[in-house]
């Protein structure tokens, strides 16, 4: 609790930068990975990520010291490498482009490797906290560090902003962009260079192990609270910045802990609560929907039925025990007794001992889809010339979608007939 | 006798990766295999922690069942909530990559794995682990039949699936017709992947198994139209750069493992530009031959 309020009082100054430089790092990077996400390119981040351990280590040995300009136009140079190398092989071989994202992912990566072991073996005390940049370090951050890191993410933010639309346009239709005008390659190739440089910042905080997620999970997460590609922007990156203060909040208090592992846990954790509850599109209000549907159906085919047996019969509203309507049309027993329930509660149909029976209401209701079934029915055999026995299975499924204007509109062009192709009667209210 | 041992593991390890990558890249599955080969590690530190030991058959079963269990995740993620499969397969595995390192950096006193060997793996302390019977017998390196035993389950696994995966990797929808479980085999080949991404980690680590899956395979495709002859070209590779890695690794003093990948990646660069049919610059010096016949 001590540390949480001397951390979040931002007077140590070193508290400052690192807090500040992981904010900025996270959020720069999850804006590029919206448009990657839209793209559906989101796994080639995670190839630049791996691929900028090369560059980091070859401007080591050849800068013999951690300059982070040095490092970061190394990082840029392979990361950049490892994209058109990915191209190349996609577009000139058979081989599809996940085999070379994986391919180009492991290899750079084993690279970057080799020459990392080398290094530390040959016991040069500068490259001490190189290994940092493999799974990230927020609590490395110094004053200098922030300046070029945080430069880099200021122009990167800038860039997003000023070809809002292009980005916007290229990520949805390329064909579309190119008919208006937009000089596609030229944007590709800026998303291409937003991609490598957000990988390049984001390192320090995150490192090249896990800084995929950076780009990939806050515009997944943030896709499911809107449609609208700016509030998205705005929402991944909110949700990245927050995964940034939490990083180096936990790197402040353990420095023994690597950043990136925690920074990632955390926008997962938003991401996988947002993949459930977010409203539309999240899976419990989905799956809320599509129940909410079947019971109409249910409840709709049941007054249907109920309609059926009283037009057999032809005596006035009689009640039915569960076996007469189960005898009408098979329902499972435990949905039935639902659906009545649910139809009780609604006013449709009331029950007297064991016998169920219409309401007024529900009793015009089930009249309306015995009709709705049948319009229907003659609609598909009269102007689609289906045969008259194949005409019942979709009737089944239309009826319950048909709006009342959809109805009038129906009764218009069929003129009103009188019996549908099964010589039913059909019921006007 | 170090440096045999050595290459053997690596051998063995690189044939039963590579023979299950030539699949999954023909399955169009490649980065699934990277997601599993990620997404394994809190099964194996938690493995760890609780069996306090690290030679179990029930810690490559346990961890298998995870990698399973991920690809069902992928696929939830992407039916259920609607997610593109890319993204679901790149949120999945990382995290459960993160918690792996977490459990790491929490447990580090109690277990015998660290953030290096998760990355790179081990491989040159295989001689050093041995294998000693009760009656203090010494067998060599237990890494050693690891290794052989999952290459033998591989193989197994191969030999009698061969039909089945074969179909249903080129023709799902007739081997659904002819009663082949489309779902099934793709489960046990994402068992048999995660069970040797498993049993391989120790010896050369989480990433640089997914070098192994794919870039044999790779280079084998871009020689051969035939599968089978694809599978034995995949064998050789890996037995080339499991020699030719380690020779390199003690040249320049570098991790085996990353030595293994590098040569690897340069066979691959070798054959997509050289390759005798489809090799970029033999197309190119063909087009150009065409062009101006010498008469």
């Amino acid at each position: 609790m001590e540390s949480l309020l001397e951390f979040f009082s931002f007077t140590n100054p070193s508290v400052v930068y690192v807090a500040l430089g992981s904010v900025l790092l996270t959020s720069s990077s999850a804006v590029v990975g919206t448009f990657t996400f839209l793209k559906k390119k989101a796994l080639v981040g995670d190839a630049v990520a791996h691929s900028v351990l090369p560059g980091i280590c070859l401007a080591f040995i050849l800068a013999g010291n951690k300059n982070p300009l040095a490092l970061i136009i190394g990082a840029f140079a392979t990361g950049w490498l490892s994209l058109v190398i990915i191209d190349f092989i996609t577009e000139h071989t058979k081989l599809k482009e996940d085999t070379a994202i994986a391919l180009i992912l492991s290899v750079f990566f084993g690279i970057g490797i080799l020459m990392l072991t080398n290094i530390q073996h040959t016991g040069n005390a500068a490259q001490t906290g190189l290994e940092n940049f493999l799974f990230g370090k927020a609590a490395a951050l110094v004053e200098q560090d922030l300046i070029v890191f945080g430069s880099v993410s200021a122009v990167l933010i800038l860039l997003v902003a000023l070809f809002f639309k292009e980005l916007k346009l290229i990520a949805f239709d390329q064909d579309y962009a190119k008919a208006i005008g937009v000089p596609v390659f030229a944007v590709n190739l800026l998303l291409t260079s937003l991609t490598v440089m957000a990988v390049v910042t984001g390192i320090q905080a995150v490192g090249v192990v896990l800084m995929a997620a950076m780009l990939i999970t806050p515009a997944a997460a943030a896709r499911f609270w809107t449609n609208r590609v700016f509030s998205m922007t705005l929402i991944a990156a909110a949700m990245g910045a927050f995964s940034g203060l939490s990083g180096a909040y936990v790197s402040y208090v353990a420095p023994a802990m690597p950043t990136g592992p925690w920074i990632v846990l955390i926008i997962s954790a938003i991401a996988l609560v947002s993949f459930f509850i977010a409203p539309k599109r999240g899976i419990l209000s989905r799956s809320l929907q599509q129940r909410n549907l079947q019971h109409t159906i249910m409840d709709e085919n049941l007054l249907k039925e109920l309609y059926h047996i009283r037009e057999k019969e032809d005596v006035e509203n009689k009640g039915r025990t569960l076996e007469e309507i189960v005898k009408e049309r098979y329902f499972p027993k435990g949905k039935l007794q639902s659906s009545l329930s649910r139809l009780r509660r609604q006013g449709y149909v009331e029950k007297e001992g064991k016998y169920w029976k219409f309401t007024r209401s529900g009793y015009d209701k089930g009249k309306r889809m015995v009709k709705l079934h049948r319009l229907w029915e003659i609609y598909l055999s009269e102007y689609l010339r289906i045969a008259p026995d194949h005409v019942h299975e979709d009737a089944e499924t239309i009826e319950h979608v048909i709006t009342p204007e959809l109805e009038a509109e129906l009764e218009k062009i069929l003129k009103y007939p009188e019996r549908d192709p099964h010589q039913k009667e059909i019921p006007y209210s | 006798m170090e440096a045999v041992y050595i290459i053997l593991t690596a051998s063995m390890f690189s044939i039963s990766c590579g023979l299950l990558g030539s699949f999954l890249i023909l399955r169009k599955m490649a980065m699934l295999g990277d997601a599993i080969s990620h997404a394994v590690l809190p099964g194996i530190v938690i493995a760890f922690l609780l069996t306090g030991s690290r030679d179990s058959m029930e810690m490559i079963a346990g961890a298998a069942l995870l990698g399973i269990f991920t690809t069902f995740i992928i696929e939830f993620f992407h039916k259920r909530a609607r997610l593109q499969t890319d993204a679901a397969i790149g949120v999945t595995f990382t995290w459960m990559f993160a918690l792996g390192v977490i459990l790491i950096s929490v447990f580090a006193g109690q277990i015998d794995i660290d953030q290096d060997c998760v990355l790179y793996g081990e491989i040159a302390y295989v001689p050093l682990d041995l294998w000693i019977t009760d009656g203090g017998q010494v067998l060599g390196p237990r890494a050693l039949y690891v290794s052989a035993a999952v290459l033998i389950i591989n193989v197994v696994f191969l030999l009698i699936g061969y039909k089945h995966l074969y179909l249903t990797t080129f023709d799902a929808s007739f081997a659904a017709t002819i009663g082949v479980s489309v779902s099934l085999w793709n489960y046990l080949l994402m068992g048999a992947v995660s069970m040797t991404t498993v049993a391989a980690f120790e010896s050369v680590g989480a990433i640089l198994v997914v070098a192994l899956l794919v870039a044999p395979a790779a280079t084998a495709y871009l020689l051969t139209e035939q599968m089978k002859r694809m599978l034995l070209y995949t064998v050789v590779i890996s037995i080339i750069i499991s020699i030719a890695g380690y020779y390199l690794a003690v040249a320049i003093d570098g991790s085996i493992a990353g030595a293994m990948v590098a040569v690897a990646g340069l066979l691959f660069a070798l054959v997509l530009l050289f390759a005798p049919k489809q090799g970029y610059l033999t197309k190119l010096w063909k087009r150009r031959n065409l062009a101006e016949p010498t008469a």
